[in-house]
């Protein structure tokens, strides 16, 4: 039986978490992501998880990677300053395939920054934060609902390509409030099993390799560093590392259409606002005010992989528009696959941008 | 070769210099888990970055090579998750005092139910011989050309400090007393910390007047005194010798503990 409830995102990231099966939790406070990790203090022991309390981020993200690899879906949340300090460790689980979610609940930044509010400042550094080249998913809540079936989503993705995955909030949905339906269940798709005499880190079809968690009885040796298919150090073979990290970045990216999710509006629009998180809020107000098929609305609820393929659902486009709570951060990634103008639409600061601020761009560009 | 079952065949040659004592502390560890009656499949082997933290890479069991520092923090996670895992971790000074310091301190803290052996060989030497904060003050390293100028951390008594239910010294010269120590730590609840100080010949010793390998583990023998000996001396009023170290049980207790399999 599903329910409905009045609830605060942050509040819903958490049930969707333990609705998806989340077992383990190690965090640190943060604001503005804090509720998350109180939520999972009280609700965790008596799902038959763990909450642990972890002494910094650093250690948060390495306790959720030991976690996984025991097999248990475990998560973490955290904000700008701690997503910083994870960044390390986020490498070591993309380096070594460990299924685990990280929220990001973005506040204004650089450095502490404005604690208490809204930003999407790490929209890059969620891909491209730590060293070296490699691929992660991230996704992005523009409602309570959504921090709830996000989340829940998150899980199956980290779980399917062998990825940590970002749920890429921010304070404002964090902390809204808003109706949201809770399912009786949440169907879950755990990891590929690590057939009969595979390697551990051998690909399937998919680029991917079974999973055989920790007490499995495989022996798997896990390491940071460049290793073969039977997971064992090879750190000066050119071709090792070349054939490693090119699949890892290869099992994302070939499967961006499989991981895409996305809403259109308007498909004959002539204007195109592309928006991420809650600046599409500001965008569906615009549009409810003016009803008009010359504009359309292209919202991604996954960032990355990037989904390019979804701006030619608008084969009339002129002019794409994009509002962000940062100073143009995925505006290059649109720019990079569209001939047409993308405009940018930054905001800092923590306000969302009013109707009245995007209608003057539109005005402006159509 | 002690408990030849647990080795990867396929990983030799190791990448472990002549004459060092990281093997020693490895044979005693896994004949502690032998000794123990461990199974294989139910023992995790965790380590963070070093030549210490190679060990796990040896041995045929899960195992998780994590990123510096950072061994203590990713144990947790499994054995919070796997109460029914055994897990050991091997870590170094470096790993474990300097940039892993506050996991340090809050593993012993929590006493998750865990084995962490330590090889203390006061220096970093996987990169090559830099000073760590087990470098004795005044010995050379390529950091240290003119001597430490530092204080060195005395590793076991922190962890008594900081609350482990369990904490043992010894060397790679006592290998009985050794193995002893990692098996009684296996058996008490909580985390059982045994700092084992080790020689390293190419990066520690041949700055430090210790070129031959004999000569640095009659250094720690000579230089390790019995911790119930300087409490007799602490006792009779009696200075205790300049450079020597306690080796020995420093503590058995049962603070409440995590992660013990009910």
């Amino acid at each position: 039986m599903s329910r409905t409830e009045f609830m605060q995102g942050n509040a819903a990231c958490a049930e969707g978490a333990l609705a998806a099966g989340c077992r383990f939790f190690g965090g640190y406070p943060i604001t503005p992501s804090t509720e998350i990790a109180e939520a999972m203090a009280r609700k965790l022991p008596k799902a038959g998880g763990v909450f642990i309390s972890m002494e910094d981020e650093l250690a948060s993200i390495a306790a959720v990677i030991g976690a996984a690899w025991t097999g248990a879906r475990a998560m973490t949340a955290t904000s700008g300053p701690g997503f910083s300090l994870m960044m390390e460790n986020i490498g070591y689980a993309a380096m070594t395939e460990t299924p685990c979610v990280v929220v990001n609940i973005q506040r204004g930044g650089p450095s502490t920054g404005q604690p208490t509010r809204a930003a999407q400042g790490d929209m890059l550094q969620c891909r491209f934060g730590s060293h070296g080249d490699y691929s992660t998913i991230a996704l992005t809540p523009n409602s309570v609902q959504e921090m709830f079936d996000l989340t829940a989503k998150a899980f199956d993705l980290a779980d399917r390509y062998r990825v940590p995955t970002f749920l890429m909030s921010d304070e404002i949905v964090g902390h809204m409030r808003e109706r949201v339906t809770i399912p009786g269940a949440v169907e879950v798709e755990r990891p590929r099993p690590l057939a009969e005499g595979a390697l551990p880190f051998e690909a399937g079809d998919d680029g991917t390799p079974g999973f055989a968690p920790f007490g499995s009885g495989r022996a798997v040796h896990v390491t940071g560093l460049t290793h073969d298919e039977r997971g064992y150090p090879d750190t000066t073979d050119p071709e090792a590392h070349d054939k490693l990290v090119r699949r890892l970045v290869a099992k994302v990216e070939s499967a961006r259409r499989d991981i895409a999710d996305y809403e259109v509006v308007n498909p004959d629009a002539e204007t195109v606002f592309v928006t991420y998180g809650p600046p599409s809020r500001t965008v569906e107000q615009v549009m409810r005010d003016r009803p008009d098929d010359s504009i359309g609305h292209l919202r991604l609820r996954v960032v990355w992989p990037f989904p390019e393929f979804a701006l030619k659902v608008f084969p009339n486009a002129r002019t794409f528009l994009m509002p962000e709570l940062n100073m143009g951060q995925m505006v290059r990634e649109v720019q990079r696959h569209v001939d047409q103008p993308v405009i940018s639409i930054p905001k800092i600061g923590g306000e969302l941008h009013t109707p009245a601020e995007l209608v003057r761009v539109l005005e402006a560009y159509r | 070769m002690i408990a030849p079952d647990w080795f990867r065949d396929d990983r030799l040659p190791h990448i472990y210099c002549t004459g060092c004592g990281n093997g020693t502390i490895i044979n005693c560890t896994l004949a502690g888990v032998e000794e123990m009656g461990w199974k294989r499949n139910e023992t995790v082997f965790v380590s963070g970055i070093g030549c210490s933290s190679r060990a796990p890479g040896y041995i045929l069991t899960d195992s998780l090579h994590t990123t510096h520092g950072r061994a203590l923090a990713f144990a947790t996670g499994v054995k919070m998750a796997r109460p029914d895992l055994h897990v050991v971790v091997f870590t170094g000074d470096g790993d474990l005092a300097a940039i892993g310091g506050n996991h340090f301190i809050h593993a012993c803290r929590r006493n998750v139910d865990m084995t962490v052996v330590c090889m203390n060989n006061h220096i970093y030497g996987m990169t090559g011989g830099q000073g760590s904060p087990t470098t004795p003050p005044g010995a050379i390293s390529t950091t240290t050309p003119y001597g430490m100028s530092e204080p060195a951390f005395d590793l076991a008594e922190l962890a008594v400090a900081a609350g482990a239910n369990y904490v043992a010294r010894w060397t790679s010269y006592h290998v009985k007393e050794l193995t002893k120590a990692v098996v009684a730590g296996m058996q008490t609840p909580g985390l059982a910390f045994i700092e084992a100080r080790t020689q390293c010949p190419t990066n520690y010793g041949r700055h430090n007047k210790l070129r031959s390998v004999p000569a640095m583990i009659e250094h720690l023998r000579s230089h390790a005194m019995l911790v119930q000996k300087r409490d007799r001396l602490v006792a009779e009023g009696k200075p205790i010798p300049e450079g020597t170290f306690t080796v020995g049980e420093l503590v058995r207790r049962s603070r409440p503990a995590m992660g013990v399999q009910r």
